[in-house]
């Protein structure tokens, strides 16, 4: 699974975690660019992308992501890594 | 239930739901447990209402007496106090052997200064339990241990609650064991953001509070419904014959008798026990009365049925011998086809989706909680023979030809009196529980029943027992009367128990409610009928007494009432 595999499948858990069919990620794309991603659903989207991919973030990781291109880096090392 | 769905729930329309106002005071982060409790009390038909104190701030709250949570007015409040922080104290306090005794008290002090403010009822969540990670297993030797002292504080929790009606525990530290600390805890959450619960447990830990909840709220399942073959043992008695089917040590017996332990200390505890099976009566019966190894016997089913009719309509002809909601009922049966049916035919009724193996059926049922309640009386105990005789007196009703000789027959007594301290937890259940004979469904707790029993100045209070020769229904009727002014009665709270419906109940309760007004020289009893889902049979209930409304209010005039005729005589 590449890297722009990951965004897409991040998009789709996005989409249908919060509820809204106009997200659309970039890997530079932020907490503050959509409205719905506060620091509440931040542990749901998290979790679910977690259940998605099979991975486990680490506690530094999950504070550290700078934009959503970030995760799906991490993302891909640990698909890569098992 | 995930996350997802309740984040749906808390979008949806919750008007015409029943409202429920609870509070949440805790010293980590809730606003997770806050939105999964009222997403899933969506699904339960509650508008759970909540307010939360703000993060780790229990004291300030609570003395402040201006503070939002007094103007809230919440009927439940949850206190939860983190194992974390809770050990961080244990450590501040040089290790104390008092410190479960100094926990203890600040509970009850924070209740205490609540209660002079408003009154709730305090849902104490307790503490979870591990290995303790200084002594080890040594810690057990050891009073001054985090280890020992937490067992010591859910103790001394319980023994608490048992002696205090406004007080209840959240049992985390089950909900704990029965999931596994590894799925309960993410330690990234808490670190994070200070919630200490995984997202999954948070749901798990607010189904829970939601059952509580409901269970408070007359919620709760009275009867269990049971399939034989392949449910209550294995193999098919019909078949294979009452050596061959498997239960004790035969084959994968033990489960079986895992489940019928279950079922039995159900029926203990007050739960209604019937079976629905299809197969031949004969066949079905012979396990109960001769198989060595059936923990279950006749005497232990309240209601039998077994034939080849659908299970849906027995279903329904047990719900009207018993007379409950058809929403109390839960059946159990190991094939997915009649499972499938009954939920299509009767939705209301919980018919569990049971796992594959039938080693696995009772973890699952446990994990399940269904028989939450929030009372226990003597009473519950008996409440198998209860329908038993119910069973034996429509057996006799048939054999008479007029209702009246019948009635008759039963030589009808009831005892009458105030509530007093034997009284008050059976009608406080009885506040909670009733649906259908119940005017004005007004939910009490004991402590309201206590404070109404003692404030003679403004109520009189009644409670009605009936017996007959087929045995004794206990109390099955309350009255709270309000004593408005000097003329008038207003009928606070008349509830009767459906199992004493037709036998002219009613006409004896307001006989002696009348006398005491003649007495006591009152002009005119008020009544008034507050309609919900399920009161609809009491809607005539003032006007077939001989009530007459006015102002959405009944009245009726106490000088020119006629004694009702009825077939019971007062104790």
């Amino acid at each position: 699974m590449n890297s722009n595999e990951i965004l897409s499948e991040c998009n789709k858990i996005f989409i249908d975690q919060l509820d809204n069919d106009a997200i659309v990620l970039k890997r530079e794309t932020t907490a503050n660019d959509v409205e719905e991603w506060d620091s509440l659903t931040h542990i749901q989207l998290v979790v679910a992308v977690e259940k998605h991919f099979k991975v486990r973030f680490t506690t530094a990781e999950i504070q550290g992501f700078k934009n959503v291109g970030e995760m799906c880096d991490t993302i891909e090392k640990k698909v890569v890594a098992k | 239930m995930d996350f997802k769905q309740i984040k749906a729930n808390l979008k949806k329309d919750f008007t015409g739901l029943k409202k429920v106002k609870v509070a949440i005071l805790a010293d980590s982060s809730t606003q997770y447990l806050a939105q999964a409790i009222r997403g899933i009390g969506y699904e339960k038909k509650l508008d759970i209402e909540i307010w939360e104190a703000e993060y780790d701030a229990i004291d300030l709250t609570i003395s402040d007496i201006s503070s939002e949570l007094y103007a809230f007015k919440p009927d439940f409040t949850f206190l939860f106090l983190s194992s974390s922080k809770l050990q961080k104290k244990f450590y501040k306090s040089g290790y104390s052997s008092d410190f479960s005794g100094d926990i203890l008290e600040y509970y009850k002090k924070v209740t205490e200064v609540m209660s002079s403010h408003i009154k709730t009822n305090y849902l104490i969540v307790n503490f979870p339990d591990k290995l303790d990670s200084v002594f080890g297993h040594y810690a057990g030797k050891v009073n001054s241990s985090f280890s020992y002292q937490v067992k010591k504080i859910n103790i001394s929790l319980m023994d608490w609650a048992q002696n205090n009606a406004a007080v209840s525990i959240i049992d985390l530290c089950g909900l704990q064991a029965m999931y596994g600390n590894a799925f309960v805890t993410d330690t990234r959450l808490y670190i994070s953001s200070d919630a200490i619960f995984s997202l999954d447990f948070t749901i798990k830990l607010a189904e829970n509070c939601v059952q509580v909840l409901e269970a408070f709220t007359g919620g709760s399942k009275k009867c269990l419904i049971l399939d034989l073959d392949n449910t209550l043992w294995g193999g098919i008695i019909g078949d294979d014959g009452l050596e061959n089917i498997q239960i004790g040590d035969l084959g994968i017996g033990k489960a079986f008798t895992e489940i019928q332990l279950w079922a039995k200390a159900l029926k203990d505890r007050g739960i209604i026990l019937a079976v629905c099976s299809k197969n031949d009566e004969i066949n079905a019966k012979e396990p109960f009365d001769k198989h060595p190894d059936m923990v279950l016997h006749s005497d232990d089913i309240a209601i039998f049925i077994a034939n080849w009719s659908n299970k849906h309509d027995n279903i329904k002809y047990i719900q009207s011998v018993l007379n409950i909601g058809l929403d109390s009922m839960v059946f159990i049966d190991d094939n997915p086809f009649e499972r499938n049916m009954v939920r299509q035919f009767l939705p209301e009724v919980l018919v569990p989706e049971l796992p594959e193996d039938p080693a696995d059926y009772l973890p699952y049922l446990n994990s399940l909680n269904i028989f939450e309640t929030n009372a226990y009386t003597e009473e519950d105990k008996d409440r198998t023979q209860l329908y038993k005789a119910e069973a034996l007196r429509n057996d006799a009703s048939r054999s008479y030809t007029s209702e009246v000789d019948f009635l008759k027959s039963l030589d009808m007594i009831s005892e009458v009196k105030p509530f007093d301290a034997f009284t008050i937890p059976r009608v406080a259940q009885l506040t909670q529980r009733s649906n259908q004979f119940n005017l004005r469904t007004i939910r009490y707790t004991e402590e309201d029943v206590k404070r109404i029993a003692t404030d003679n100045n403004k109520y009189h209070t009644f409670s009605f027992t009936l017996a007959d020769k087929y045995g004794n229904h206990g109390l099955i009727g309350v009255i709270i009367l309000e004593k408005k002014d000097k003329e008038a009665l207003f009928v606070d709270t008349w509830i009767m128990s459906c199992r004493v419906l037709k036998r002219t109940m009613e006409q004896f309760m307001l006989n002696e409610i009348v006398q005491y007004a003649t007495r006591h020289k009152f002009k005119q009893i008020e009544g008034e009928y507050i309609e919900t889902r399920k009161n609809g049979m009491v809607r005539e209930h003032y006007k077939n007494l001989g009530f007459t409304a006015k102002d959405n209010k009944w009245i009726l005039s106490i000088d020119n009432y006629d004694t009702k005729t009825c077939y019971i005589t007062n104790a």
